[in-house]
C-alpha cells in the first residue's frame, strides 16, 4: 500500500470501521442531534447523556458513513465519555485544527491520544469532512440545536 | 480472465483501434500517483481530444470576435464558426431546422430554460409534471420549483429491481391533468436506458408534450428527434468530449415560438425602446447576451471528431468493456450492481457490502483509477436502493480492456484490506 495511503488508513481506523464502539442508540438521550454530509449521502446521529455537572455519562451514535468517518465517530464516542462538556469542546478544538492542518507539521498531539490517526487525513481535503463529520454532529448535540449538521 | 471474454476482445480488436484513438486525448497520457490515468468517470465528464482543444484554441487566436454584431472581419469569421457549429448540431440530432437548437450553458440550464418559459406559461394549479425515479437533479429541482410556484403536483414513475422504469405504472399515472412529462434517456447513476419511445407514445395521445434529458444517452445513442418525436431535448457539450459551459436545448419550433423568452438582454432582441421590446426570431429570442462562443465552435469540433470515429462503433466499444467489467466484478465478495437493466450505456454503478464508496473511490484514485463516488445527484434514486451512495466506473470511447483489468485489481485489493 502507498505510504500516503497507509498514513490515511492507518490499523487503528481499518479496525473502529469494522467494529465501531458505541455503535448504538440510547433511548432517551438528553441531547442529540443529526448530522448529513451532501457530498456522500452519509448521515448520521449522535446520542448523548449529560448529567447534572456537565458530564457526559453515555455518548453513542448510529448511521452509515465511509471507514474514515465511521471510525472517528467510534474513537470519538470512546473518548468522550466520562469526559465534561467543556472537555468535549476543547478537544473538538484540537481535533479540528488537526484535520485542518493547522497544527502544521509537528502537531502537539498528546491531547489527542488516539484522534492522532487523523492526521493523516490533512494530506486529503475531500476527506476532511469525513473525518468531521461526526464531531460538529457532537458540538450540535451539545448545544441542543435542532437544525441538521451538513458539511459543505 | 474468463474465456469467453478474451474470445470477446479479440473479436472487437480487429474493428476498433483504440490505441490510435487514445494519442488524439494529450491527458492520457498523465500519470496520478505515479500510475498511469485510467480515466473512468466519463458520465460526470469526458476528455477531449486535441482536435477540441485546437479548435477552441483556433477561436482566441485567431478570429476572436463578438459575434452577430460587427461588420470587420474577425466578427463575421467568429459569427460563422458559431452558427457552422448550430449546423453540425442539428444534422447530429436530426432536428428540422437549425431555429430549433438553442445554446445554453449545459443540460442543467435548457431544463431550466423549459421549466421556467413553458412551464410558467402553460403549468396551471392542480396540474401534473410527470418524472421518473432516477432523474438527475437537475431534472427534479426545476420542476418541483414550477409546481411549488404553480401549486401543481410532482408525479413520480417507479422503477423495479433492476432499475427500469414500471411502464404500467406510468400508463395509471398520466391522466387529463398531466400537462408535462420529463424523462431521463439513460441514467448517470445506473447506465440503464428508458423505453423512451413509447413513453412519447403513451403522453402524445394525451396531447402532453415529452422532455428527454439525454446528458448521458447523446453519447452513445444515436439520437434522431424527429423519429424519436420527442418536444424538447438537452445535452451538454462536456459529455460528448467537447468543452464545458456549453449546452443544447432543442426544442420543436411550433413550442419554442410560442414560449416567452427565458433571459432578457443583448442578442435575443430585434428592437428595443424603452416603452417595448420586439423579440428576436428564434434561436436568438433564447439566447441573451454574449454566448460561450469558443464553447460552441469546441462542441461542433467534438461532434466532427466523433462522426468520424462513429457513434455506433463507439457504443459497440463501450458495450464491450462494460459486458467484460460486469462479468469481472460480478466474482468480487459482497459486490452489488446497481442498475442490471437489459438495455444500458456504458455505466457500471456498484456497491459492496463492507465498504463505503468513499473509501473505494481513495484507493483506486492511488491506482490512477479515477471513477466517481457519491450520489451521482440522484438521491431519491440512492433511497430507492437503500445505499447512501454507489461506486461508479463509466466508460469512453478511449478505455480498454487492460484499464478494466487494473480497475478489478485495485477493487481485490481493497477487498484484501477491508476483508
Amino acid at each position: 500500500m502507498d505510504q500516503e495511503l497507509r498514513e490515511l488508513y492507518q490499523q487503528v481506523i481499518l479496525d473502529h470501521n469494522k467494529s465501531p464502539r458505541n455503535f448504538r442508540l440510547i433511548d432517551h438521550p438528553t441531547n442529540h442531534a443529526e448530522g448529513y454530509n451532501p457530498l456522500c449521502g452519509d448521515n448520521i446521529t449522535v446520542f448523548l447523556n449529560i448529567i447534572d455537572k456537565g458530564i457526559i455519562e453515555d455518548i453513542s451514535f448510529q448511521g452509515s458513513g465511509c471507514a474514515i468517518s465511521k471510525a472517528s465517530a467510534s474513537l470519538m464516542t470512546s473518548l468522550l465519555k466520562g469526559k465534561s462538556v467543556e472537555e468535549a469542546e476543547k478537544i473538538f478544538n484540537k481535533f479540528h485544527e488537526l484535520v485542518t492542518d493547522k497544527l502544521g507539521d509537528n502537531p502537539d498531539i498528546d491531547e489527542l491520544g488516539k484522534l492522532a490517526v487523523f492526521g493523516g487525513v490533512r494530506e486529503f481535503p475531500a476527506r476532511v469532512k469525513c473525518a468531521s463529520l461526526a464531531w460538529h454532529t457532537m458540538i450540535s448535540a451539545l448545544h441542543n440545536k435542532n437544525e441538521k449538521v451538513v458539511t459543505e | 480472465m474468463h474465456n469467453k471474454n478474451s474470445t470477446l476482445v479479440e473479436s472487437y480488436s480487429k474493428l476498433y483501434d483504440v490505441r490510435k484513438i487514445r494519442e488524439d486525448f494529450p491527458i492520457l497520457k498523465i500519470m496520478v500517483h505515479g500510475k498511469p490515468l485510467v480515466y473512468l468517470d466519463n458520465a460526470a465528464t469526458t476528455q477531449k481530444p486535441q482536435y477540441v482543444i485546437d479548435k477552441t484554441n483556433n477561436y482566441y487566436e485567431k478570429y476572436n470576435a463578438n459575434i452577430h454584431r460587427g461588420v470587420h472581419a474577425l466578427s463575421q469569421e467568429a459569427t460563422e464558426a458559431f452558427e457552422s457549429s448550430r449546423i453540425i448540431i442539428k444534422n447530429f440530432i436530426n432536428a428540422l431546422g437549425k431555429n430549433e437548437i438553442i445554446f445554453t450553458r449545459g443540460t442543467t440550464e435548457s431544463i431550466n430554460l423549459v421549466a421556467s418559459s413553458y412551464g410558467r406559461k402553460n403549468i396551471k394549479e392542480g396540474d401534473e409534471i410527470i418524472i421518473s425515479t432516477m432523474e438527475h437533479h437537475s431534472n427534479i429541482v426545476p420542476w418541483q420549483m414550477l409546481c411549488a410556484e404553480k401549486n401543481a403536483k410532482l408525479r413520480i414513475i417507479p422503477i423495479n429491481e433492476e432499475g427500469e422504469i414500471i411502464f404500467e405504472e406510468f400508463e395509471k399515472m398520466i391522466n387529463e391533468k398531466t400537462k408535462f412529462v420529463s424523462v431521463v434517456y439513460a441514467s448517470n447513476s445506473l447506465g440503464n436506458v428508458n423505453p423512451v419511445k413509447k413513453i412519447i407514445s403513451l403522453a402524445h395521445s394525451y396531447n402532453i408534450p415529452v422532455m428527454l434529458d439525454a446528458a448521458q444517452a447523446v453519447n452513445h445513442l444515436k439520437i434522431d428527434v424527429q423519429q424519436l418525436d420527442c418536444d424538447f431535448l438537452a445535452f451538454s457539450g462536456h459529455k460528448l468530449y467537447g468543452p464545458t459551459g456549453i449546452g443544447i436545448l432543442y426544442g420543436k419550433v411550433n413550442h419554442l415560438e410560442a414560449m416567452p423568452p427565458y433571459q432578457g438582454g443583448g442578442d435575443m432582441i430585434s428592437k428595443v425602446t424603452f416603452e417595448e421590446t420586439t423579440y428576436n426570431e428564434l434561436p436568438h429570442k433564447f439566447e441573451a447576451g454574449t454566448p460561450d462562443i469558443a464553447g460552441a465552435i469546441g462542441l461542433g469540433a467534438a461532434i466532427e471528431y466523433i462522426e468520424k470515429i462513429g457513434l455506433e462503433n463507439i457504443a459497440y466499444h463501450e458495450n464491450i468493456l462494460l459486458e467484460y467489467a460486469t462479468k469481472a466484478v460480478s466474482d468480487l465478495q459482497g459486490l452489488r450492481i446497481i442498475g442490471t437493466a437489459k438495455e444500458k450505456i456504458g455505466v457500471l454503478s456498484f456497491h459492496f457490502e463492507n465498504v463505503h464508496p468513499h473509501d473505494v473511490g481513495t484507493f483506486l484514485d492511488f491506482e490512477g483509477v479515477a471513477i466517481r463516488t457519491g450520489h451521482h445527484c440522484t438521491q431519491p434514486l440512492m433511497r430507492r436502493f437503500g445505499v447512501p451512495a454507489t461506486s461508479r466506473a463509466s466508460f469512453g470511447m478511449y478505455n480498454t480492456i487492460e484499464e478494466v483489468d487494473v480497475l478489478v485489481n485495485g477493487l481485490k485489493k481493497i477487498l484484501e484490506v477491508f476483508g
